[in-house]
Parts: structure tokens; C-alpha cells; sequence
């Protein structure tokens, strides 16, 4: 992906600069604009997200005073955009960290939002010197990445959680800093649900798409010799089996059966089988509808399953022994489907 | 939502505990209360491994096994011979 003409844009969100005791900090605008909002979407859409962010460092919003507090963050534009929005009308600073362009929770995850990752832009931008207080905001989703009685032992400053999302930040703040069980809360509702889709779908399309030809390939070999006939299904059906696990199971998630990711695919591949079948759509042969059904199935419940890595509450270790057992057997859906698939071309 | 059951590796050592209360403050899934002065996992099936008690426990009273909680990252580990990864994934938008 190029995107060279990006370093020489002028950064439209700094509307300023401030003079502190360590130097000069930019100023930045708290209202969002279409520019902004442009971004967000191409990033939901997989475009060009490994670009999308901003410089470490220091900066302020309002009209910060030594006393204001001081907010810790990553350098994932979505994020930080998120929190300056939310910040509107309060004064103080934002210390963003190098995130390599991560969000705040995933960084945590691998570490580089993470203590050694806060003590260093403290010194850096010599905080201690813009700020009299020694207190950091960290969201609490960047705790597992950061030990805070280690931050305060090498550099001084108090880490003091603040909320899961910036939106709560205005009712934390009014509190002294308190956070209430369900500021601390993560949530995975549905409209968080529908905002992860597009990414998922994004990412397997290619695979998607390479499948879809394979059948075709495979499918359109009968008697008669070759023929695209194959295609409508095999793509139809691919991008069914695609669109089923990879948006129609994220919005159902609560209400499928099952815990496991896999199991709840299973269960909306084996309600749309006999939808499809009773159409037409898996031909008319035992062997066809068996064949068409198991890919579906197979594609289905894979869906399902990589979803878990963009839900908000699965386990390590469940998804290691979900996986266990799930990935063998969508496989061998996946193969079984594929040569009734080819046997049923071939009667 | 709870996903499996009894597979998380959380581990709390009493003993240790010293009852701050920082676990409480920083799981996302309300795994932890405080319970006559310490803390205790009311709620075993809700943690995600995410690490986030056992890195801010002063005391190192709890331990967990975390890492990717993400098919594809831990299949491109097992495919690759690594460690799970998903720096190419989706699972890190």
C-alpha cells in the first residue's frame, strides 16, 4: 500500500501551539470532521488501516493548565479521534503513545502499549516539567499491557484507570476519577458487533474468492467434459457460506445455541441447508444437496470461529480447544463437500 | 455472553492477596469481588485471559496463561511454528 503523499499533508486536527517548561506542544481540535470521519470508514473497511496514524508525543486540548490531567493513548487515529472527540470542553493533555498504529486493548495485548512504553514517553516529553500533579489516565484496556505499580516505581507517576470507553470519560472525570462497574465494563452489543463486520469479510474475500474458483474448476467437470457451469453455485454459495459466518452469526451471536463460535456457525449453516435445498439452489441430486450443504457448512462454521478473534470476551485457551476440535472437522466437511461436489457433476 | 466453560487458566493465591482491589478495576468482565477483605473469582467462565489483574497485581497473587484469544492468529502460529501472531490477522482492528 503507498501512501507517500500522507507525511507531506499538513495534520488538520493541530490547530496550534502551546509554550510549556519542555517546549513547544501542539494544540489539537476536538470536534471530528468529515475528513475524520472519511478515515474511520476506510479503516472499517480494510483500507489502507496499517497507515492510519498519529505521531507519539505530547499534545493539548483546551486550555490545559499544569494542574489538568493528563491522558494516556495510542497512536491509532480511530482512538485517538474517539478520545479528543469525547474530550471536548475539558482542558488538559494527551500523552499518545507509539502503538506502531494499534488500538489501545491489542497494543496492551503485545505489549507496546505497555510500562515500558509509558515511562519512556514520560521522560521523553518530559512530563514532569509540563505538569505539577503526578497522575496518567491509562483506559483500562491498556492494563494488560501496563503494570502500574511498575510505571510509578520508574518514573513517578500514578496510573489511575480510567473507563473502557472515552464516552464515560466526562462522568469519570466529574466523579475524581472514579469509575463505576459498568464504565469497567466491555460490553459486545450489537451495534459493536456490526462495526467489526466489514474488517471480517474484508480479510477472507480472497480466500473467499480463490474457493469459489476452485469449484467452479472442480464442479464443472461432467461427462460431457468441461464446462463453467459450476459457477453460479459455487460462487453463490462460497459468498453465502461467507456472508453467513462472517455477518449474519456476529449479529446473531447471542441468540444461536451453543458457546462455542464454531457451533453457533454450525447451527446457522444447518437452518439455511434446508432453506437453499428447498429453493433449488443445491440442485436436485441426494448427492449434490449433500455436497453443497457440507461446503456451506464447512465455510459457515470457519467464519464463525475466526470471529472470535474480534469478539470482546473468548479465551486463549478456549479458542485453542474449540479449535482443536472444530478445524479437523470443517475440513473434512469442506473435502467431503468438495468431492460430492465432483461426483455429482459427474452422474 | 460466556464462552467455554472451566478452560480459563486464571489462578488467585489467596495467601498473597493483600485485598487493593486493583484486579477488580482493571477486568473487563467483572471476574473479580472483594470478599471479606480479599479478593475472590466469583466468576471463572467470563475471564478471557486478557492478563490485565496478573500484570497490575502488586503482590503477584494471580497468575494467567494469556495470548491471542483469535483463530487465525493461533492457526497462522501452528502454520508458521511459532508463537500465535496476528499482526497480519484481522483480529487487532
Amino acid at each position: 500500500m503507498t501512501n507517500c503523499c500522507c507525511k507531506k499533508q499538513k495534520r488538520h486536527w493541530i490547530t496550534g501551539e502551546v509554550k510549556t517548561p519542555a517546549g513547544k506542544v501542539p494544540r489539537i481540535e476536538t470536534r471530528i470532521t468529515f475528513r475524520d470521519k472519511l478515515g474511520a470508514l476506510r479503516v472499517r473497511f480494510a483500507i489502507g488501516r496499517m497507515d492510519y496514524t498519529v505521531p507519539p508525543g505530547l499534545y493539548t486540548i483546551g486550555e490545559a493548565t499544569p494542574e489538568s490531567p493528563v491522558f494516556v493513548t495510542a497512536n491509532y487515529k480511530l482512538t485517538f479521534d474517539y478520545l479528543r472527540c469525547e474530550l471536548g470542553g475539558t482542558d488538559g493533555w494527551i500523552l499518545v503513545l507509539d502503538t506502531k498504529g494499534i488500538n489501545v486493548w491489542c497494543a496492551a495485548g503485545k505489549g507496546t502499549f505497555g510500562t515500558e512504553e509509558i515511562v519512556n514517553r514520560v521522560q521523553q516529553t518530559q512530563l514532569d516539567q509540563v505538569v505539577a500533579h503526578r497522575k496518567l489516565i491509562v483506559p483500562q484496556l491498556g492494563a494488560p499491557g501496563v503494570s502500574a505499580h511498575e510505571v510509578q516505581k520508574q518514573c513517578g507517576f500514578q496510573v489511575v484507570y480510567g473507563p473502557v470507553r472515552a464516552e464515560d470519560i466526562p462522568e469519570f472525570l466529574a466523579d475524581n476519577f472514579k469509575t463505576t462497574p459498568e464504565m469497567r465494563r466491555v460490553n459486545f452489543d450489537i451495534h459493536d458487533r456490526i462495526a467489526v463486520i466489514p474488517v471480517e469479510l474484508v480479510l477472507w474475500f480472497k480466500q473467499a474468492f480463490g474457493l469459489a474458483i476452485l469449484i467452479t474448476l472442480l464442479g464443472g467437470i461432467s461427462r460431457a467434459g468441461f464446462s463453467l457451469a459450476a459457477a453460479p453455485r459455487a460462487f453463490g454459495l462460497v459468498f453465502t457460506g461467507w456472508l453467513t459466518g462472517g455477518a449474519l452469526v456476529p449479529i446473531l451471536l447471542p441468540w444461536l445455541p451453543g458457546r462455542a463460535f464454531s457451533i453457533k456457525g454450525l447451527w446457522a449453516a444447518l437452518m439455511l441447508w434446508p432453506i437453499l435445498s428447498a429453493f433449488g439452489f443445491l440442485g436436485t441430486l441426494p448427492i449434490e444437496i449433500a455436497g453443497w450443504g457440507l461446503l456451506l457448512t464447512a465455510i459457515v462454521s470457519f467464519m464463525a470461529l475466526n470471529f472470535t478473534g474480534t469478539s470482546t470476551y473468548t479465551s486463549m485457551s478456549g479458542v485453542k480447544k474449540e479449535m482443536k476440535i472444530a478445524i479437523p472437522l470443517q475440513l473434512l466437511a469442506l473435502i467431503a463437500g468438495i468431492i460430492f461436489i465432483v461426483l455429482g457433476g459427474l452422474q | 455472553m460466556n464462552y467455554l466453560k472451566n478452560v480459563a487458566t486464571l489462578k488467585l493465591d489467596v495467601e498473597k492477596c493483600i485485598g487493593c482491589g486493583r484486579c477488580i478495576e482493571v477486568c473487563p468482565h467483572e471476574v473479580f469481588a472483594l470478599e471479606n477483605g480479599k479478593a475472590s473469582i466469583t466468576d471463572l467462565d467470563a475471564c478471557m485471559e486478557c492478563g490485565a489483574c496478573a500484570k497490575n497485581c502488586p503482590v503477584e497473587a494471580l497468575s494467567v496463561k494469556t495470548g491471542v484469544g483469535c483463530a487465525s492468529g493461533i492457526l497462522s502460529g501452528i502454520l508458521r511454528g511459532g508463537e500465535a501472531c496476528c499482526d497480519k490477522g484481522g483480529c487487532c482492528g
